[in-house]
């Protein structure tokens, strides 16, 4: 039945479940911010995921765990930042390559895995908070990956609109010939912006087999990469609008095994598909709507080359 | 005086060109020193030379009496030298404090201190009487206003000399003479400044001394006081100029284009012409002046077809032709602002580039007759001297004058009843422009309808017949040319109101 109860636990779910897209919509709006568009995340999420799970049992400390996911991920996106900074390449086609890329070794490496149990990030129960009624299970109740990515944003917010740093990255991924004409070192910002975030990509695939799911498996991804390209969109490349976006498709996820368990009579596939749907939707509107007035960095996806008219 | 700066025989070469060819540079200490040269003769180069984006390929730089080797322009900046460049460099999503701070530590780094900025501001607009709202978003603002916002980045880093890279060329008149004001108040302030233009007359208004360029080299410093605009101008091209055109009485035959009541929508979907009318007669050159982007593109590719107005006429010798694709508009020559990207298709060789309009002329069975195509072609390449290696060269490898003869060739030669001619001289030399002028006046002596958009005043004046202003979408006046003055349409194109009177 669809109650208060229900409810409760559907958002606490869906904080659960938004996590990991908050984790990889943060990164890749760093770097989008920058000029840098990085198609590859569904490659960097499940490269995270398998490092994430592979270091936890290795170590026996998911947090190591965590730790070398980002650093997976940070791998990756040093070949996107190479390729599309130094060598100028084409940086949707480098993306895919780098999906292609982190769904293959994964699928390689990452069989013997399969079935192995590894060292979790459980949830931590806040004394007193948690036992609230309703508020507690749903905010109070979650992991620290979960409250770091909160603060996180926050944080990422303060970085892009309150400091230098922001201002260049801005300016980079808007009008890179007029940062470069004040000294702002354009190449050097880009990388940074890309590294850290592949680093925080890397994280939001930890998340997924070390805290969501807790197992890994081929391809467990399954397409959040994808709708975290949407969720930066449809953030309108805002970190604070990016939880709000990340918890919503959370839901949106999590919609259907719940109303599958309380016997309502939709299709399942067709409620699993509902994220997809939606994904597109946004898509369209963004389109619809031109990307600069939703947002998009203007000089997004453009390699900035001194000298050469833009 | 002792000199400031000193850049001495700096060569500067791209591949086999030599835009910098052992040219040197003395200014003074506070003075407002012009740089003046015709497209391409290198003045851009030498003060990206000396700005750091490029690095010489010989020569010296001696700033403050120390030699200086800039090798980005954060190592300029860090001298004391700033640049206004002709593309302003801002970011315009973003407000007039941040594009200014931008690259700029303040004292409470990273932290933005906007308390810190505002008085540093405050004391700048007092001193050299800049104003502007730091808070206001760049894209919001006139071009007039992104200017002083780029003097005042400069002047925010304590600049001792400041370039300043054509900084009239998108201005209206009433904004030239504000923004020489302000150079001549920020000189007696110690300031030196580099004013580089193709311009004689705003060289001679405003400038202490003068350095001429020419295809890359030296021709000579001259004293501002002590010279004209005959000198100047020999000077620049390397021979005497004949600086009018001849402009024959012609009488005014029938009505050949109309335009009623035009609404076009721009490519974000607002209006961009809003209501325009006016109609041009046979013979007549009708000057529509404005500062660029208050609807001119769009109301010219509405008349030659290539935009769907949503609303109003346009009728070409009284018939209909509104609702018709560009093939239908054949009378109409074309020739627009943007030469390379809607003029030409510039892969493809100038024979071809020639014929575009008229392929359905040549064919031969499924094949176009090529031969026939390049004798015609010969013809037009003589008659309006195209200089070109060979008629099978792709066009883009032409030159910018060579471009716009190449283009007056296909069009004129059609025998267009209107001519539509967008910016026809923006970027050309001194015979470039006295050319094509000259073709326009003979076509409308010719009985043609001319219709010139333009942000060239100078270039209004002189050849039309009827001038009409055009600020924000609607025209602003429509006068004679005896009864109009610079005063009066550079007051229209700021958006100043006609009063009735």
């Amino acid at each position: 039945m669809v109650d208060a109860g229900f409810i409760a636990s559907l958002l606490a779910s869906s904080i659960r479940a938004g996590t990991p897209l908050l984790y990889a919509t943060l990164g890749e709006t760093l770097t989008e911010r920058s000029g840098i568009l990085n198609l590859g995340i569904e490659g960097i999420m499940i490269t995270g995921a398998f490092t994430g799970f592979a270091v936890s049992i290795l170590t026996g400390n998911p947090w190591l765990g965590v730790l070398f996911a980002g650093f997976a991920g940070m791998a990756l996106a040093f070949i996107h930042a190479f390729f599309s900074i130094t060598l100028k390449a084409n940086q949707p086609i480098t993306g895919l390559m780098i999906v292609l890329l982190g769904l293959g070794i994964t699928g390689f490496f990452g069989r013997s895995y399969i079935g192995e149990v590894a060292v979790y990030i459980n949830p931590i129960h806040i004394p007193y908070l948690s036992s609230l009624p309703y508020v507690g299970e749903i905010l109070f109740t979650h992991d620290p990956l979960a409250y770091i990515a909160v603060i996180l944003a926050a944080v990422l917010w303060f970085l892009l609109f309150k400091t230098r740093y922001g201002l260049e990255i801005i300016a980079a991924g808007e009008n890179p010939e007029a940062a470069d004409s004040v000294g702002v070192d354009v190449d050097r910002i880009r990388y940074i912006s890309t590294l850290i975030g592949g680093f925080l990509v890397g994280i939001g695939g930890a998340y997924l087999s070390l805290a969501y799911a807790k197992l890994w498996t081929e391809g467990m991804t399954a397409g959040r990469g994808w709708i975290c390209l949407a969720l930066v969109i449809f953030s309108g490349w805002m970190p604070q609008r990016a939880v709000l976006g990340a918890y919503l498709f959370g839901g949106l996820d999590v919609l259907s095994f719940k109303l599958q368990a309380t016997g309502v009579g939709i299709s399942y596939h067709l409620m699993r598909m509902v994220p997809y749907v939606v994904t597109i939707v946004v898509l369209l509107f963004s389109v619809i709507r031109k990307r600069a007035a939703f947002g998009a960095p203007a000089s997004l996806g453009v390699p900035y080359i001194r000298g050469r008219k833009q | 005086m002792e000199a400031i700066l000193e850049m001495r025989n700096i060569v500067k070469r791209f591949g086999d060109v030599v835009a910098n060819d052992h040219v040197n540079l003395k200014v003074r200490k506070g003075e407002i020193h012009g740089l003046l040269g015709e497209n391409g003769a290198g003045k851009t180069t030498l003060m990206n030379v000396l700005y750091g984006i490029y690095q010489p390929d010989e020569g010296e730089i001696i700033f403050e009496g120390r030699k200086v080797r800039f090798k980005s322009p954060r190592d300029a900046i860090s001298a004391g030298i700033g640049m206004v460049h002709q593309h302003f460099m801002l970011v315009p999503r973003m407000n007039v404090l941040q594009n200014v701070i931008l690259g700029y530590r303040t004292p409470s780094d990273p932290l933005i201190n906007h308390k810190w900025v505002e008085s540093k501001v405050e004391k700048l607009s007092e001193k050299y009487g800049i104003d502007i709202a730091l808070y206001e978003v760049v894209m919001n603002l006139s071009v007039g206003e992104e200017q002083r916002v780029e003097i005042l980045k400069a002047l925010f880093r304590d600049v001792k000399l400041l370039i300043l890279d054509e900084p009239t060329a998108v201005l209206t008149p009433q904004e030239v003479d504000s923004l020489f004001y302000a150079l001549k108040s920020m000189t007696k302030s110690g300031l030196t400044i580099i004013f580089i233009t193709h311009k004689l007359k705003e060289a001679l208004k405003v400038t202490d001394r003068i350095t001429v360029l020419r295809k890359g080299k030296n021709v000579g410093t001259v004293i501002t006081a002590e010279t004209s605009e005959r000198e100047l101008a020999r000077m620049m091209v390397g021979r005497d100029v004949v600086m009018d055109v001849a402009k024959p009485e012609v009488e005014f035959g029938r009505e050949v284009l109309r335009v009623e009541d035009l609404w076009v929508k721009d490519d974000r979907g607002g209006f961009a012409v809003k209501g325009v009318s006016f109609s041009i007669r046979e013979g007549e050159i009708f000057g529509i002046a404005g500062v660029s982007g208050n609807g001119q593109k769009e109301l010219e590719e509405a008349i030659a077809g290539l935009r769907t107005p949503a609303r109003g006429k346009i009728l070409l010798d009284g018939k209909d032709i509104t609702k018709l694709g560009v093939e239908k508009r054949n009378e109409i020559a074309y020739v627009p602002e943007d030469r390379i990207g809607v003029g030409l298709a510039p892969s493809l060789s100038v024979l071809e580039n020639l014929m575009l309009k008229d392929f359905k002329k040549y064919r031969k069975g499924l094949v176009l007759d090529y031969e026939k195509m390049e004798e015609r072609a010969k013809e037009l390449i003589e008659e309006f001297s195209v200089k070109t290696p060979s008629l099978h060269s792709p066009a883009s490898t032409l030159s910018g004058g060579n471009i716009q003869r190449l283009i007056l060739a296909r069009e004129l030669s059609r025998s267009p009843r209107l001519i539509i001619a967008s910016q026809p001289t923006r970027g050309l030399d001194v015979a470039g422009i006295d050319y094509v002028r000259r073709r326009l006046v003979e076509s409308a002596a010719k009985g043609c309808a001319v219709l010139l958009i333009s942000e060239d005043l100078d270039e209004i004046f002189q050849i039309s017949d009827r001038i009409a202003v055009i600020f924000e979408g609607e025209i602003r006046g429509i006068m004679e040319r005896k009864e109009a003055d610079y005063e009066r349409v550079g007051y229209l194109m700021a958006g100043g109101l006609e009063v009735a009177v």
